[in-house]
């Protein structure tokens, strides 16, 4: 009787062993954002900080640079946007290896551009936390060094077209500007305030082979277009 | 003292070569900041012309581009358009290139129109 017990128990025991590896392989594989990082992103970004140098290195990379997330992104948006993501530059990573001569102008190469993976809600959730951790250039930043504050879309579309020509590169609404830069109408939804100061600020202190040129704005002009770019992110496009 | 200047110039060497090695050629500088607005063939119509409200130079029109000096040319790329009261739309790059990058630039823009 008590052998038929134990055995009975032991019986009972290889099953829970065997539902519980079986349950907690993938979960332990999954509960890693590290390990999603290192499978699923590492191929076309880098977090170490490795910043072009030369312009071949410009020419070839991928993906943008994370190794500054948690000091440039806003954690919300990237755990949305790795769910379901949509392209923020028009042309690619670097557009001259997206563009093909048009009838009139020179076009993008649809063709050529790669869409970037989705996440499940699981995954994003648990990569955001490990790239917010990330914050490389830190010296770059300083906190509060965006002063809310508003402008119209008027005046704001008249500063960023007109008098600065920021619309050469970026677009402000889809389908209406540059594409060689990435768009901006989501800007102030992606990048934290402070971040966009300061990379607009000398964008070359970030990336020293930037396409992004310093066009040396006043301090008041940066904080305007930050105004308008957080103004621009509200229009829902 | 032959043996001295020989020691320095040896040592110093590798500092000049370094600074060369950060250089890019201008074909390659052309090619990723300018071909977005003056085209690939450098006809002033590059992928972010449609929605722009000043058209970007023909760097192939020899006529017009013979009416610029040297010296204009480098000013527009390193001060931007508006330092020679041309398009905003024509950002500075002074603070992407070095000087003799510039130079290089302008060398280059003479090959392109044939002037």
């Amino acid at each position: 009787m008590i052998f038929h017990i134990a055995n009975f128990y032991s019986k009972c025991l290889w099953i829970v062993l065997i539902i519980a590896i079986s349950f907690n392989t993938p979960a332990i594989a999954a509960n890693s954002g590290k390990d999603i990082l290192d499978s699923k992103c590492l191929s076309c970004h880098t977090i170490s900080k490795k910043t072009p140098s030369t312009l071949k290195e410009l020419w070839e990379r991928k993906g943008p640079d994370l190794s500054s997330t948690g000091i440039k992104y806003k954690q919300e948006w990237i755990k949305q946007w790795l769910q379901k993501p949509v392209r923020i530059r028009p042309a690619g990573m670097f557009y001259g290896n997206h563009i093909k001569k048009g009838k009139k102008t020179d076009e993008v190469d649809s063709a050529t551009l790669i869409k970037h993976p989705k996440l499940t809600g699981e995954q994003a959730t648990l990569v955001t936390k490990v790239l917010m951790t990330l914050k490389q250039n830190q010296n770059l930043v300083k906190t509060g060094d965006y002063k809310p504050g508003s402008i119209s879309l008027t005046l704001g579309e008249m500063m960023f077209d007109k008098f600065k020509g920021c619309l050469a590169c970026h677009q402000i609404e889809p389908g209406y500007g540059g594409l060689s830069g990435p768009e901006v109408y989501t800007a102030a939804k992606r990048l934290q305030e402070d971040y966009l100061i300061s990379f607009m600020r000398d964008p070359q202190a970030w990336e020293p082979k930037s396409i992004m040129p310093n066009k040396h704005l006043k301090e008041t002009d940066l904080q305007k277009l930050v105004h308008y770019l957080r103004a621009l992110s509200q229009e829902n496009f | 003292m032959k043996y001295a200047i020989f020691i320095f110039i040896y040592c110093t060497l590798p500092f000049f070569s370094v600074a060369d090695a950060s250089a890019e050629t201008a074909k390659d500088n052309y090619k990723t900041y300018c071909v977005q607005c003056h085209g690939l063939e450098g006809k002033g119509n590059g992928i972010n012309v449609p929605d722009m409200s000043t058209q970007p130079r023909n760097h192939t029109d020899a006529k017009e581009m013979s009416a610029r000096t040297d010296q204009e040319l480098f000013k527009v790329i390193k001060e931007g358009g508006q330092a020679i009261k041309k398009s905003v739309l024509m950002p500075p790059w002074g603070s992407t290139l070095s000087d003799g990058e510039i130079n290089d630039l302008v060398k280059y823009l003479h090959h392109l129109c044939k002037c």
